[in-house]
């Protein structure tokens, strides 16, 4: 579905990876481990098509994603290492707005189970500005929960800022995803590894398996 | 696609709400701007009826470029922005959404403004009247070269300085014929032909901003 073919990021006068090809099918989920600054972002970044690589493709059901634009996006979700929230709007009104610009229906109804599985449901009339970290970081996966239905999950350091329960939460959504076909790239700082590509190279299904154990 | 540019543009009204404090900031810089002309070069009625076009129309392009900085800015920094990129929608859409709300905010309070302020310099009904038009028809540009240029130099040190430099020089038209069509009516020749012009610099820049602003857009974000 997703294949890389020797990707290579370079920002500024550093070469961050070079020569990166993998191929992400359904069902799989590919960690992108590395050290601070080997490139995780990048790589998250280039595989959303928000950065061009200086040298390689990737191609979405065969196509590049580049010449596909809208419709390749429709088919990720991407939740950065910020969390897209406007600090003036409610909870409930930030995850409207995230799933009306997504193509999804923006039924209060909806947001309101979503926020719910992230615990998060007592805050939807509260402007995110008062939210603490971990929660603004609830509200922002809660996106996960209305996207079952889009294959491809592109999570920049999912985990940071949640506590124990959330972070199990997750783990099952990750799982529900991966089981029901969908695709989960994402990048943790758990097990810190040397250099990206290193990583990637590694046997995909080895590392769904690594995750859903721990 | 009429629906994402629907929500965009409630979104942005709705922060403008939530934020009255911005909105209301740029046209109080107007007001005082303008008040401050008579105040300064004296309460000759014919005086101020001559530079009354010039002085309005500056003081509404200074006002429009102080709103930018916070057109996409503030959307770039919490990454709301990022989001707009991947949304699946056509990127033209939102941007159209976000000038238009833009204009809504900073450049209809300051058409709906101008005529009071005129009378302070003691204009007559039908230049005010042109004024007024002359301004409905220029801030909509005023906006869409404006969101160009933000985007263009979003995420850059200094970007305030950097969007007057950019955007000033392209404003300049619209400032000429703006100020020239209350000109022209005050000298009798009437107005027709500057706000012919001004109606097709709006035209014009409806049809190739947003696409402008969207290329921008990707690029800052790169």
């Amino acid at each position: 579905m997703l294949e890389a073919r020797h990707l290579e990021c370079t920002r500024g006068e550093r070469r961050l990876f070079t020569d990166l090809s993998f191929k992400l099918g359904r069902g799989q989920l590919l960690r992108v481990a590395g050290a601070n600054g080997s490139g995780k972002t990048s790589l998250l970044r280039i595989m959303c098509g928000l950065l061009a690589p200086s040298a390689g493709e990737l191609r979405w059901r065969g196509k590049p994603i580049r010449s596909e634009r809208e419709e390749y996006s429709r088919n990720l979700v991407f939740i950065g290492h910020l969390n897209a929230l406007k600090d003036d709007l409610t909870a409930l009104e930030n995850l409207q707005v995230a799933a009306a610009l997504a193509g999804m229906s923006a039924e209060a109804k909806r947001m309101l189970a979503a926020l719910e599985r992230f615990g998060v449901d007592h805050c939807a009339e509260l402007p995110a500005k008062v939210l603490s970290q971990g929660q603004r970081r609830r509200v922002a996966l809660a996106r996960l929960e209305l996207s079952a239905a889009v294959p491809l999950w592109i999570l920049d350091e999912p985990f940071s800022a949640l506590d124990v329960a959330a972070v199990m939460e997750l783990e099952g959504l990750l799982a529900a995803h991966l089981a029901s076909g969908g695709m989960v790239v994402l990048t943790t700082h758990q097990e810190v590894q040397v250099v990206a590509h290193a990583v990637v190279r590694v046997d995909l299904d080895l590392h769904t398996a690594a995750l859903l154990a721990a | 696609m009429i629906r994402a540019l629907g929500w965009v543009l409630r979104r942005d009204l709705l922060l403008a709400f939530r934020r009255r404090g911005d909105v209301v900031n740029a046209l109080v810089f107007f007001v005082i701007v303008v008040s401050l002309f008579p105040l300064g070069v004296g309460p000759e009625a014919s005086q101020l009826r001559n530079m009354a076009p010039g002085v309005l129309w500056v003081a509404a392009l200074l006002a429009c470029m102080l709103s930018l900085a916070r057109l996409f800015a503030p959307d770039h920094q919490d990454g709301t922005l990022e989001q707009m990129l991947l949304a699946g929608e056509p990127l033209v859409v939102l941007v159209a959404g976000k000038v238009i709300s833009h204009w809504l905010m900073s450049g209809l309070p300051l058409v709906l403004m101008a005529p009071l302020l005129g009378l302070q310099f003691d204009l007559p009904g039908d230049a005010l009247a042109v004024l007024c038009l002359s301004l409905l028809l220029g801030t909509p540009v005023l906006s869409l070269i404006g969101a160009v240029g933000a985007a263009l130099t979003l995420g850059v040190r200094g970007s305030g300085v950097l969007v007057a430099l950019l955007v000033l020089p392209l404003y300049v038209p619209v400032l000429i014929f703006g100020a020239g069509s209350v000109g022209a009516v005050a000298a009798g020749t009437g107005a027709e032909a500057h706000l012919l012009l001004l109606g097709g610099f709006l035209a014009l820049s409806v049809v190739l901003a947003p696409w402008g602003c969207a290329a921008a857009l990707r690029i800052a974000m790169e």
